[in-house]
């Protein structure tokens, strides 16, 4: 056993630091040459390439295009608006499918079940008219987009696509004094935020990664898209005729996610140069190989591992927030329903960011998932708005079978352009989900840096919004 | 290795023997950790190995924890654990310090380094730095289909008697060389093959003789930490970011919290 006096760290290291003069100063790179000689040595022994000049390299071929100087922005806007384009155009239809299934059909069984096996009537309120009903909305709406986008984004992914981008990033990135994996962990957010902010740990320095963390929000994460999407198609799309109604609203995703890349580059810049203050540290990205995708695999992996996963996630969020949702727009004080209450309190403020109290409302129930703030805006617009004609009851989410009845819903409830537009920057500016605030604290372990990262983009959401609006009133009037 | 050839009477072709145990680890034989450059597909060896789908995707930098996975081979249960991809064992960011740390001080039973084949000279440079500090390790050579593609040809045998490790050509995304893999880990992880491994040779006895002195100490203040003559050659080039783990005294914390407590 050791029973010796334990030596100090100093003895260790001035000990360490007599011989290492005496070895003199070049070990580290006599070690290193040494390496990399007989890695050299033993690959000229084992490694053959038969008729290197007549193999053609389509890797380098496909890379001269895609990361050219001039066309590779314009191919990554183009697969990126193709890839929104497919999912606008094809989910309409399966959503309704799914929609008069779970809402027109399985909803009247389930309430006249509950009737009959003598539920009280706050009971299955609760229950169904609540939570059941968000539920069926969320899958309905979720569902089909993310079936379609999903399985495209991975077949990219899988193909070696994404690096090229961050490739095509980088120099940006550093321009802003951030990280040029930036660019990596910034496409990871178009997934979702909370993994983007953990693939941050690929950057080395801690001032460039709190940046990445900071910013990773400014990427449009998924719970995010089927909203870009749905007011895309309703107030864009609705500008020009129905032919070009998918592109157009297409592209105006496309926009408000550039808009996104933009910001975070802006930030990353502003914070670089004042609180974050450094110079970008260099590293080398390496392009890999293009590879053919396994199609079904990538098929199996995207549902399972993405769609699925994220249903699942809005799923459990949606559940509680119908039962919350029903609860707000049925407990009445006085004439009022605590949703109107809040709703009618919050209107005038909201109305200066070109908002609405819903959508405020809205954005406060969804804090735990981005998911399900369209459902709820539905929900609340037509309590607050007293539509006939649709709807069951108080905070009973009812069927829209139809990207047409929800622009109705919108529309009798006040909603113009202009809400459409802000609507849209608001989503990609606010506060990250409860899962990302809490990912971002287990990563920094700094409340400091929690609170940054959680206010910073709701403040420049308020900004956006009032100042996009202030300009509006002024042009339009 | 002699059983690479399709011979059907070789026990490692007896796919019944490998159950995949996904993550259920209790009681495991021995540890095997995956180590390798980035963008390798260790997490896809790391699939078909343990039958969990950890997300693989052509994305360098992917996997930047540890993930673990168990399964069970000719009776033995083994846990994998699936390494950040790294270049080199000498960089500082916290991807990198979770592989090293992993090989150096948690002790694993056998190191399968997954190596790119069409890119073999860049891989051996890591594939050298992790042969100096450690005696168990084989090497699954994959990503063979693409090498065939670029007309790439790699002499298995004369690299496995170069390096001193079993040598394991495979397309671990088509599931090929996964058998011959499992024989190989068995094998080392059994001690029925033993591995010779390359070092470098350049050490002069000056050289020597200060590690060794250096390595005295070392023992004195952390005692039953493996590998201390690599942190002493660490020291010696004035790595700061080992400088800073002997001050700090976090070098003596990394062995025991990096063996796994179930072994």
């Amino acid at each position: 056993m050791e029973n010796k006096e334990k030596v100090s760290a100093e003895e260790i290291l001035s000990l360490a630091n007599t011989l290492r003069w005496d070895l003199g100063m070049n070990l580290h790179d006599t070690v290193t040459e040494s390496i990399y000689e007989g890695a050299s040595k033993i690959a000229k022994k084992t490694v053959r390439v038969k008729d290197e000049k007549s193999s053609v390299n389509w890797d380098l071929k496909i890379d001269k295009v895609v990361t050219s100087k001039w066309l590779g922005f314009p191919i990554m806007f183009f697969l990126l608006a193709l890839v929104f384009w497919i999912t606008v155009a094809a989910a309409n239809i399966p959503s309704g499918w799914i929609a008069s299934l779970l809402i027109d059909t399985l909803h009247p069984i389930l309430k006249n079940g509950a009737a009959a096996i003598g539920f009280p009537w706050w009971l299955s309120g609760v229950l169904i008219d609540g939570a059941y009903l968000s539920v069926a909305w969320v899958v309905s709406v979720m569902l089909p987009p993310m079936a379609i986008f999903f399985p495209m984004f991975t077949l990219l992914e899988d193909f070696g696509y994404l690096p090229r981008v961050a490739f095509n990033m980088d120099s940006l990135f550093r321009k802003a004094g951030a990280h040029g994996k930036q660019a990596l962990t910034m496409s990871m957010g178009f997934g979702c935020n909370a993994a983007g902010v953990v693939a941050t740990r690929v950057i080395d320095s801690p001032r460039e990664r709190l940046i990445a963390i900071i910013t990773n929000n400014f990427s449009l994460c998924n719970g995010r898209w089927p909203t870009q999407i749905l007011i895309a198609s309703i107030f864009i799309g609705g500008l020009v005729s129905s032919r070009w109604a998918g592109i157009v609203s297409a592209g105006a995703v496309v926009g408000v996610a550039v808009l996104g890349i933009f910001f975070s580059l802006v930030v990353s810049w502003a914070l670089s140069r004042s609180v974050l203050k450094g110079e970008a540290s260099a590293f080398s990205l390496e392009l890999p190989p293009y590879r053919p995708p396994r199609i079904l695999q990538t098929l199996y992996t995207s549902l399972i591992d993405r769609t699925i996963f994220v249903l699942w996630r809005a799923v459990v969020f949606a559940l509680p927030a119908g039962i919350l949702i029903w609860l707000v727009a049925n407990i009445h004080i006085g004439e009022l329903s605590l949703a109107e209450w809040f709703i009618n309190w919050s209107d005038p403020f909201a109305m200066l960011f070109g908002l609405n109290g819903v959508i405020l409302l809205a954005y406060i129930i969804a804090i735990p998932a981005n998911e399900i703030v369209i459902p709820t805006v539905l929900m609340l617009t037509v309590i607050s708005s007293g539509i006939a004609g649709v709807g069951a009851g108080d905070g009973v989410m009812f069927e829209l079978d139809s990207i047409a009845d929800t622009e109705r819903v919108l529309r009798a409830g006040g909603w113009t352009l202009l809400t459409g537009i802000n609507l849209m920057l608001f989503s990609l500016l606010h506060n990250p989900c409860s899962t990302t605030i809490y990912t971002i604290y287990k990563e920094t372990k700094s409340v400091k840096w929690t609170m940054i990262s959680t206010f910073l983009p709701i403040v420049m959401g308020f900004a956006i919004c009032f100042f996009t609006t202030q300009v509006w009133r002024l042009l339009v009037k | 290795m002699s059983n690479q050839h399709n011979c059907e009477n070789c026990p490692v072709h007896h796919k019944e023997n490998l159950i995949r145990l996904g993550i259920a680890m209790d009681k495991v034989d021995y540890v095997i950790a995956l180590a390798g450059n980035p963008n390798t597909g260790k997490s896809t060896v790391f699939n078909n190995l343990t039958g969990l789908r950890q997300h693989t995707g052509n994305w360098p930098g992917k996997t930047v924890t540890r993930a673990e996975g168990g399964f069970s081979y000719n009776d033995k249960r083994y846990k994998v654990v699936d390494l950040p991809g790294t270049y080199s064992l000498l960089s500082t960011s916290t991807d990198e310090e979770v592989a090293r740390n992993f090989i150096l001080f948690g002790r694993p039973d056998v190191t399968v380094i997954v190596a790119d084949a069409t890119r073999l000279e860049r891989n051996l440079n890591l594939v050298l730095q992790i042969l100096e500090i450690t005696d168990r390790a084989v090497l699954c050579l994959n990503l063979m289909d693409e090498a065939k593609r670029n007309n790439i040809e790699i002499d298995e045998r004369t690299l496995s008697k170069e390096l001193g490790i079993p040598v394991i050509p495979a397309a671990a995304r088509q599931k090929e060389g996964m058998m011959e893999l499992l024989g190989a880990i068995e094998e080392v992880a059994s001690g029925r093959y033993i591995c010779k491994p390359h070092r470098i040779k350049s050490r002069s006895d000056k050289l020597n003789h200060a590690i060794d002195s250096l390595v005295g100490k070392l023992k004195q203040q952390f005692p039953g930490l493996p590998n201390l003559n690599w942190v002493a050659l660490r020291l010696l080039e004035g790595d700061q970011g080992m400088i800073d783990a002997v001050n700090s005294g976090e070098l003596g914390t990394l062995s025991p919290s990096l063996i796994p407590a179930d072994i």
